[in-house]
């Protein structure tokens, strides 16, 4: 028991609240914005540190013990997520201070911001399938109101897409709960990796297991990627930014958990099918990353390419493939957020979102040019980036497996990556200076704080690996033995 | 009688789908609400209906109804209807704005 793991949870949550009572006045919204993310973080360094030394925390919460009431456990693995979850909202808090225009601002735009998070932070930590569908929608429905906000045409077109397409999987969701409870008869997720490993995970329990693979690939875009270019690609480039760093991540979370936790014990099915997902997903969205020339486009058609990257070492579960997961789970979180933070800055100076139409901004822009080229080489794992290692771990539990076909896959995509964000660079910082381009708004220095904090991170957790590598060597080991999470649930 | 409320989960499933697969927006809406309510009738059967007393731990607690799928529904009930004001509110703001509600028509090209 230990009251730190709701902090997370709580503190975006009441912040939320009373910035919607603080309507008129924006700079105490913006000041107790950066306050609560700040109090997050330290609260998510705490957890990690916990998590680290002391082993799994839990929360009963009204002090029902499970498995009857909820449970939230922050294990190493939530714990490190939700670290790198409050830093990357923290950067693109930062960012809209200068990018997000008034009317957007004095419309409920950071307490929207401070519930996604709260949600996302609450379906990290969570230990209850229900609750982490409940969770999810907190997040979902902060979304929806987040990528409509502001009402353009675009905008909303996009968001009909999106907000259909995930009532859809939440109706789903709560149909495989449904078949869950009436197979097994628990909600609580430890208590259900000890019954479906007393019964057995035949028939009907991998039937249910495939449910939850297409909600939560609907939800992180695995395979089942259609709606998120269009969507991601509608609203401003500091939403954009927090969509593409936390949302998808936490279908990928829930994958994860799922997959580890619970139905593991037919990995000839399952994890074999989460491997062609993991294929396919990168294939195809490598392909369309290729043939954009619209920045945003471009930029989101790589979230899909790294969701297939991160499944596929849930494919492999190998201790070593699933440590290379989550090391590019993390990364992945950085850096998709500072690419679409720079894209949007890119986009901010040049007017346009179309390669074809910018082009020259490195004379004007250096700092900028040379951060986007930073973060390029980091998100196609050149080392000694942030993406290298986490790609390097992949490869080798891949092949220590056997999957040579996976491998060579996410080869020949990482290289296609690296051409997708080349042109990007090549067409918007190189070249001549378009005319048209004095049309873009010229101020963004305040704009490259945040994303050379980002940029600091992405190198650091490159350079620093040996640092990292111990506190995701804990959260590979507790994947790996799930006794060991159902210890620490449901006996103290 | 649970199989006759699996055949009207059915059913109710069978016309969520036929909605949500119309161009028309307002159609598409009453296609995701029937969509849950099916699917909250779903976890109601999917529990069991027993004639159990109602779930009060007391003196003389024989067989009781499981309070937890009642507990679950109420849940998805209200989630659900929140997400359907939102998406009825963002569909007539859409149809202001964009002046159809036909998701065929709802398909322009990007630069706009």
């Amino acid at each position: 028991m230990n009251n730190v793991v709701i902090l997370p949870v709580v503190i975006p949550l009441i912040t939320g609240i009373v910035l919607i009572l603080a309507k008129k006045n924006l700079n105490l919204q913006r000041s107790l914005s950066v306050l609560s993310f700040a109090a997050l973080i330290v609260a998510a360094g705490r957890l990690v540190h916990l998590a680290a030394t002391e082993g799994i925390q839990t929360l009963y919460l009204g002090s029902w013990v499970p498995p009857f009431g909820i449970v939230l456990v922050a294990d190493m693995f939530a714990s490190l997520l939700v670290l790198t979850a409050g830093i990357v909202s923290l950067a693109c808090l930062l960012y809209s201070f200068s990018a997000i225009d008034k009317d957007r601002e004095s419309y409920f735009y950071y307490p929207l911001v401070q519930f996604i998070v709260a949600g996302v932070c609450g379906s990290f930590l969570t230990g209850d399938i229900f609750n982490l569908f409940v969770f999810f929608e907190v997040m979902l429905i902060a979304s929806y109101a987040l990528i409509s906000l502001g009402g353009e045409k675009r905008q909303l077109r996009e968001s009909l897409k999106y907000v259909l397409v995930n009532i859809i999987s939440s109706v789903m969701f709560v149909m495989a709960v449904a078949y869950l409870y009436a197979t097994l008869g628990t909600l609580n997720m430890a208590d259900l990796s000890l019954r479906v490993a007393a019964v057995g995970q035949e028939g009907i329990v991998t039937v249910i297991a495939i449910l939850f693979m297409i909600v939560f690939s609907l939800k992180s875009a695995l395979f089942l990627y259609y709606w998120l270019p269009g969507s991601y690609s509608a609203p401003p480039a500091p939403i954009a930014a927090l969509f593409g760093g936390l949302l998808t991540k936490v279908g990928i979370y829930a994958l994860f958990r799922s997959f580890t936790l619970i139905f593991y014990h037919q990995p000839e099915v399952t994890h074999q099918l989460l491997a062609w997902l993991a294929g396919l997903t990168m294939v195809l969205g490598v392909l369309g990353a290729v043939a954009h020339w619209d920045v945003r486009k471009i930029l989101a058609y790589n979230i899909v390419v790294a969701v297939g990257f991160i499944v596929f070492g849930l494919a492999v579960s190998s201790s070593t493939a699933l440590s290379g997961a989550i090391y590019y789970l993390l990364h992945d979180m950085i850096i998709k957020a500072l690419l679409f933070l720079l894209g949007g800055s890119m986009i901010a100076v040049a007017g346009t979102g179309q390669l074809r139409k910018m082009g020259g901004l490195i004379k004007r822009y250096p700092v900028l040019g040379w951060m986007f080229f930073i973060g390029a080489l980091a998100l196609a794992g050149i080392p000694p980036l942030s993406g290298f290692i986490g790609k390097l771990l992949l490869i080798q539990g891949g092949l220590e497996q056997g999957l040579y076909w996976l491998v060579a896959v996410s080869l020949g995509t990482s290289l296609l990556v690296l051409y997708s964000m080349l042109k990007i660079f090549m067409n918007g910082f190189w070249g001549e200076e378009k005319n048209h381009q004095a049309q873009g708004n010229g101020s963004i220095t305040r704009h490259l704080v945040p994303c050379g904090f980002l940029v600091a991170l992405a190198v650091g957790l490159g350079l620093g690996a040996e640092w990292v590598i111990p506190y995701i060597q804990i959260a590979t080991e507790t994947l790996l033995n799930p006794e060991l999470y159902i210890q620490a649930v449901l006996k103290e | 009688m649970e199989i006759l409320m699996s055949i009207v989960v059915g059913v109710l499933f069978t016309v969520g789908t036929y909605l949500v697969l119309t161009k028309s927006l307002l159609r598409i809406i009453l296609g995701t609400a029937v969509l849950s309510h099916g699917v909250h009738l779903l976890l109601l059967t999917m529990a069991g209906l027993k004639t159990g007393a109602p779930p009060l731990l007391g003196e003389q607690a024989g067989s009781y109804t499981d309070p937890l799928p009642q507990a679950l529904i109420l849940t998805a009930i209200v989630i659900s209807f929140g997400v359907t004001a939102f998406f009825f509110v963002l569909a007539y703001r859409s149809y202001q704005q964009l002046g159809t509600d036909d998701m065929e028509k709802l398909r322009g090209n990007d630069d706009e």
